[in-house]
């Protein structure tokens, strides 16, 4: 990933914090999302095609992929383009700011794109309309075909502006891509970025793949594959394609996970009819038993400073959510509601854990705080399970299925998010059905 | 360990028995005794009168009366075919979370391995794979489909 991208910053932000006046609180639901334009970004380039983009048309295909980020949020409502009143490039030098705000616009987003020695040159601003001033202000160079990152990268640091929290456009989700009927399903690791774009298969479905999830950089995967028939945890390098398996063990290992520093895997090893929680270090390959109890210990988690581990334990007769030590001593039970838990997943920020519940013949996923307190479910469905946080811990991303009738027809399975407020639950589109997704960190930090 | 699980599935054979006496008029096929398959479909046979598979209880790995004498009759034919080796395969039902389910596929197939080892027959000719519920035999959405997929099979290896 670094080979392919880099960027500059020319300039850093100028902020005004003390005189801009939009802000929008996303820490509940907002039901009057914030009206923003995005006008097209000036196109300062002669020629028609560059390394195969259409080079002018670049800047409107830019902010209609910074639209529907902002669509996707809930928060904002890009209005439409029909309405505005100001070419790209004056808009980009000073707006008329009255005449945006008679098109009910609060905050406008112009840019401007140019090409320089093969590079892609991209400036945008962001206009706070009420207060008639300037809020963000950036500049960078890329490759052109990384266009469609330049519109994340705009589209993040306009939402870390607007709402003061770090942005996740920027970013990919790994998933299971799933065809073929329910007794005979075909698996297959698969990429996208965050909106659903550039979809790619990493695997060719030879073997069934689960439960892909990246490292805190991004260029590695954990996952589980029944390569050769034997179910291992292994590691793929996204760029290389090198896949090795995890560790000497003589039997199933599954749900892998990365620690926060990516230096370990942490991962469930089963023998002889019990399951438990183990580490392996990357570096000395040094094994570490983390649980030692006749029951199910699964779907390990790390806290973000990785000084705790939550947990899916059966010791207590059905599944329950347990935190522990890194170490696996101070185990607790943390989840005490009517029905059973499972896939516990702790927040980037540390402060809630993420988790399927089942109960009543209804699967839930919901978010309780570290110590137990403070159950909040956030969507119920007929099945849904596997929740992984945006890298700043506002939305789950999940998979659900559906019902299937007699003969297996009507099944399905799709990915979905929903913010932790429990407001704007979405489906991602992707390319064939979907289980098992792992939201990646920002790609440019 | 090896103690507590010799005590464990000790435990597994009492409840299971007392369990049973309770529901002894369990239906004749389809789901009986709590939500345990009892019928012969998708059921296929290692020979003659031999079932390959036995079925499980929602959240469970206990072995019911029905699938005790499943397996002793498995044995018998392994004691029979010296040659032969087998891989047991254990089944979750769709209502689980993934990983879990793999989990406790896994430990259903060693409930039916442990059952074989007890009537005689060598761990090494028995390995386990765990299929979570990846590989459901029937696809429908039904608590019988379920429950004819919360299963172990026997599979001859050669």
């Amino acid at each position: 990933m670094k080979k392919v991208f880099y960027i500059f910053v020319f300039l850093l932000f100028k902020i005004n914090l003390a005189y801009s006046l939009i802000e929008v609180d996303i820490t509940r639901g907002n039901l009057d999302p914030l009206p923003i334009a995005v006008s097209p970004l000036h196109v300062d380039i002669q020629s028609e095609n560059f390394q195969n983009i259409k080079a002018k048309e670049l800047g409107s295909l830019i902010s209609s992929v910074i639209e529907k980020n902002f669509k996707s949020t809930g928060l904002f409502n890009p209005l439409n383009k029909d309405a505005f009143v100001q070419k790209p490039d004056i808009a980009h030098l000073k707006p008329r700011f009255e005449d945006w705000r008679l098109i009910t616009a609060q905050a406008l987003v112009t840019g401007k794109i140019s090409i320089n020695d093969n590079k892609l040159k991209v400036e945008f601003r962001l206009w706070d309309l009420a207060a008639a001033q300037e809020m963000a202000a950036l500049a960078f160079t890329t490759t052109p075909s990384n266009w469609r990152r330049v519109a994340h990268i705009i589209s993040d640091k306009v939402y870390e502006r607007l709402t003061g929290e770090t942005g996740y456009f920027d970013t990919r989700i790994i998933y299971v891509s799933e065809t073929g009927p329910k007794t005979q399903r075909v698996k297959k690791l698969a990429i996208m970025d965050q909106d659903g774009e550039n979809t790619k298969y990493l695997t060719l479905g030879n073997e069934l793949v689960l439960t892909p999830r990246f490292n805190p950089t991004n260029q590695l995967v954990t996952y589980m594959s029944y390569f050769r028939n034997l179910p291992r945890v292994y590691l793929l390098d996204i760029e290389t394609g090198i896949q090795e398996v995890v560790g000497n063990f003589p039997g199933m290992t599954f749900a892998p996970r990365f620690s926060p520093d990516g230096k370990k895997i942490i991962m469930s090893f089963a023998k002889d009819g019990n399951s438990d929680i183990y580490t392996m270090n990357l570096e000395s390959r040094l094994v570490e038993r983390i649980t030692e109890d006749s029951s199910i210990d699964t779907s390990p988690s790390f806290s973000p400073d990785g000084k705790y581990i939550c947990f899916n334990s059966d010791r207590s007769g059905l599944q329950q959510i347990y935190t522990m030590k890194s170490d696996g001593t101070s185990a607790k039970r943390i989840s005490f509601g009517n029905g059973i838990y499972g896939t516990p997943v702790w927040s980037p920020r540390g402060d809630l854990i993420a988790f399927t519940k089942m109960k009543a013949g209804k699967f839930y996923i919901g978010v309780m705080r570290s110590n137990g307190t403070g159950e909040r479910l956030l969507t119920e469905n007929y099945y849904q399970e596997a929740p992984s946080w945006s890298p700043n811990g506002r939305l789950l991303v999940f998979y659900r299925e559906t019902k299937s009738g007699k003969d297996g027809s009507g099944f399905s399975a799709k990915l979905w998010s929903i913010d932790i407020t429990g407001y704007n639950e979405r489906e991602l589109k992707t390319k064939t059905d979907a289980s098992d997704p792992s939201w990646s960190t920002l790609l440019s930090k | 360990m090896k103690f507590n699980k010799k005590i464990s599935n000790l435990l597994i054979i009492l409840i299971s028995t007392i369990a049973l006496g309770a529901c002894s008029t369990a239906k004749k096929s389809g789901v009986g005794s709590g939500d345990v398959y009892t019928g012969s479909d998708t059921v296929k046979y290692l020979a003659s009168g031999v079932k390959d598979r036995v079925f499980f209880a929602t959240n469970s790995s206990s072995l019911t009366t029905a699938s005790r004498d499943t397996l002793r009759k498995q044995a018998s034919y392994l004691r029979k075919n010296k040659n032969l080796n087998v891989v047991l395969e254990g089944h979750a039902d769709e209502r689980g979370t993934r990983e879990f389910n793999l989990a406790l596929g896994e430990k259903r197939a060693n409930a039916a391995k442990d059952y074989l080892m007890t009537y005689g027959i060598s761990g090494k000719r028995v390995s386990v794979i765990s299929y979570g519920k990846e590989k459901p035999i029937n696809s429908a959405s039904t608590p019988l489909s379920w429950s004819q997929n919360r299963r172990a099979v026997t599979v001859k290896t050669k």
